[in-house]
């Protein structure tokens, strides 16, 4: 059988962001797949190396606009792992309130993109209209809808006032409704399963000889979480449970990621109650000693890990950056492999993936004929798809504007 | 109670891995710290990979001006416990084996190493550049300590290798 290689990319049709996959294909099925990362690769890892200790937050900050406080947590993290120090109470409820605020917009994020990939574009609508109310709490809280600067090794930078606290305990509570309402409309719609599940599916197996991270690995079963398996002092008292599915197909994936919505919707309602009246943010650090750290958090879409050498000097000796994404791309190799070219965009898009924290999809065909698959093109492929599967349960498909 | 727990898995795993390691060490109550020969290393961190059931993290590579230092960091889920497998590939012979040959987890990070400390892996499946541009000239390695921005000017990429 003659091979075709299509090349999906140098943008990510879902995620519009820098990636490249070569999907080798048989006809209609992927046989093979292999992804070129690196387009965006910025440098961080040196240029941290030149910078303060207290400089470096800023700078990881603007690893990924979406996780923009897993990394720097997980720097601090590092930091206070090389030096033994404790964080004051208040300055731990403030993290975990600002992380799972992160959390549940990044999930509606995905929920809208993925949604809008197969064709539902009221998913999208309502994820993202919902998603706006998780920003006007981050901005009231920290007062930026992104890039909050909020995190320090030893601490927190900014405290909550009274104001702030009750806005975001009044709002954050009005939006459990909207999403369990949004989750049961999803959950419960026939066309949605047939198209999603049995789709990518990575086995258990899989997932633990490539180290998926997150929803990937929760998705498959492997009930890995770093807030519960090496929790911090803030999450210890709060109740929640580690949400796990077992099939590891796309749909798994997306109910993991609209479940732990609620679970961090409680944890903020938690933390926000529980927050201690005044007292201090940050502890006391004077300087960096000679030394080693490992920091590790649960980003929206798995573990960041962080590591820091310190010389005794103010600047790191050397800082090792590793996002989630990085485990996760390499699991394509087996989830996608047997699916069609339809599937493989929304397969690639399940995990999530975040390319400005790690890092394109050309089809060759076996007899190197290669053909060029553009967004509108993988779009389109997707969406007849689920109006195929619309029209076989008796639905009529809506008409669908491919312009959007 | 958590205590206890990881004295016993440090002392586990002195015994286990006694004659294969150079020293161990516990500096944290969630960190162990294991040092062992760049000959050593794979084994030690393959037998730890599927004996323990851990989860490997990444691998990080640090300029160490006498050689480069490979730090496996693996997590023990079951214990909240990281253990980090340290080894130190001197410059006059930068090889060590590779571990992606057969857990593919490793593939990845070991390529990144490659390409931006130089480190050889024997036996990696697929080593080709991972971040670096094709055309980003050989044998220079950014994540050095004595790597300049100067080091590398425009005359220096090979845009015939990467097609351009």
């Amino acid at each position: 059988m003659k091979q075709t290689i299509i090349p999906l990319g140098p943008y990510h049709p879902l995620l519009e962001e820098p990636e490249h996959f070569k999907l080798y294909v048989e006809g209609e099925r992927v046989v093979d797949l292999d992804v070129e990362i690196g387009y965006n690769h910025r440098g961080i890892e040196k240029l941290s190396e030149v910078k303060t200790w207290d400089q470096v937050p800023y700078l990881v900050e603007r690893i990924c606009g979406i996780c923009s406080t897993s990394h720097p947590m997980a720097y601090c993290l590092a930091v206070e792992d090389l030096i033994g120090c404790e964080i004051p109470e208040r300055a731990q409820l403030i993290r975990v309130v600002v992380c799972e605020l992160e959390r549940i917009h990044s999930h509606l994020l995905w929920v809208g993109l993925a949604g809008h990939f197969i064709g539902y574009n009221t998913v999208w609508m309502w994820a993202w209209k919902y998603r706006e109310t998780i920003l006007e709490i981050c901005e009231k809280l920290t007062g930026n809808r992104n890039h909050y600067a909020m995190f320090k090794p030893g601490g927190v930078r900014r405290d909550f006032n009274k104001e702030q606290v009750d806005y975001g305990l009044e709002r954050i509570v009005e939006m459990e409704k909207p999403i369990r309402l949004l989750t049961d409309a999803i959950l419960d719609d026939p066309v949605i399963h047939k198209r999603l599940k049995g789709i990518g599916v990575l086995t258990k197996k899989d997932a633990v000889s490539y180290s998926a991270l997150g929803p990937t690995s929760r998705g498959s079963g492997v009930p890995w979480d770093v807030r519960h398996d090496e929790p911090l002092d803030g999450f210890k008292d709060l109740k929640w449970k580690v949400i796990v599915q077992e099939d590891g197909d796309v749909f798994s994936k997306g109910v993991v990621r609209l479940l732990e919505c609620f679970e961090s919707i409680s944890m903020i309602k938690q933390a926000l109650v529980k927050l201690p009246e005044g007292g201090v943010i940050d502890a006391d650090i004077r300087e960096i000693p000679m030394g080693e750290g490992c920091g590790r958090y649960e980003a929206p879409r798995g573990e960041v890990f962080h590591y820091v050498r310190s010389d005794g000097s103010n600047m790191p000796y050397r800082h090792k950056v590793r996002a989630p994404t990085f485990n996760n791309l390499p699991t394509f190799k087996a989830s996608c492999k047997g699916e069609t070219i339809a599937d493989v965009a929304l397969i690639t898009a399940s995990i999530d993936p975040c390319y400005c924290c790690t890092e394109r999809v050309a089809v060759v065909d076996k007899n190197n004929n290669e053909k060029i698959l553009r967004e509108k093109d993988l779009l389109k492929l997707s969406v007849d798809k689920t109006h195929n599967i619309m029209k076989r349960l008796g639905k009529t498909p809506p008409l669908y504007n491919m312009e959007i | 109670m958590a205590k206890k727990k990881n004295v016993k898995v440090m002392d586990d795993l002195k015994k286990k891995l006694k004659k294969k390691i150079i020293d161990i060490s516990k500096p944290r109550e969630k960190r162990i710290y294991i040092r062992v020969t760049p000959e050593r290393a794979a084994e030690v961190v393959e037998y730890l990979f599927k004996k323990y059931k851990c989860k490997f993290c990444t691998a990080t590579g640090i300029d160490m001006r006498e050689g480069i230092e490979i730090i496996y960091h693996l997590a023990r889920e079951d214990k909240n416990m990281v253990i980090n497998v340290k080894t130190l590939v001197p410059y006059s012979n930068l090889e060590i084996e590779s571990i992606g040959k057969k857990i593919p987890a490793f593939r990845w990070i070991e390529r990144e190493i490659n390409e931006m400390l130089g480190v050889d892996f024997k036996g990696h499946p697929d080593m080709r550049r991972l971040l670096l541009a094709d055309s980003f000239p050989k044998g220079k390695f950014p994540l050095r300590k004595d790597f300049k921005n100067s080091d590398v000017t425009d005359e220096d990429y090979d845009y015939e290798r990467s097609g351009i």
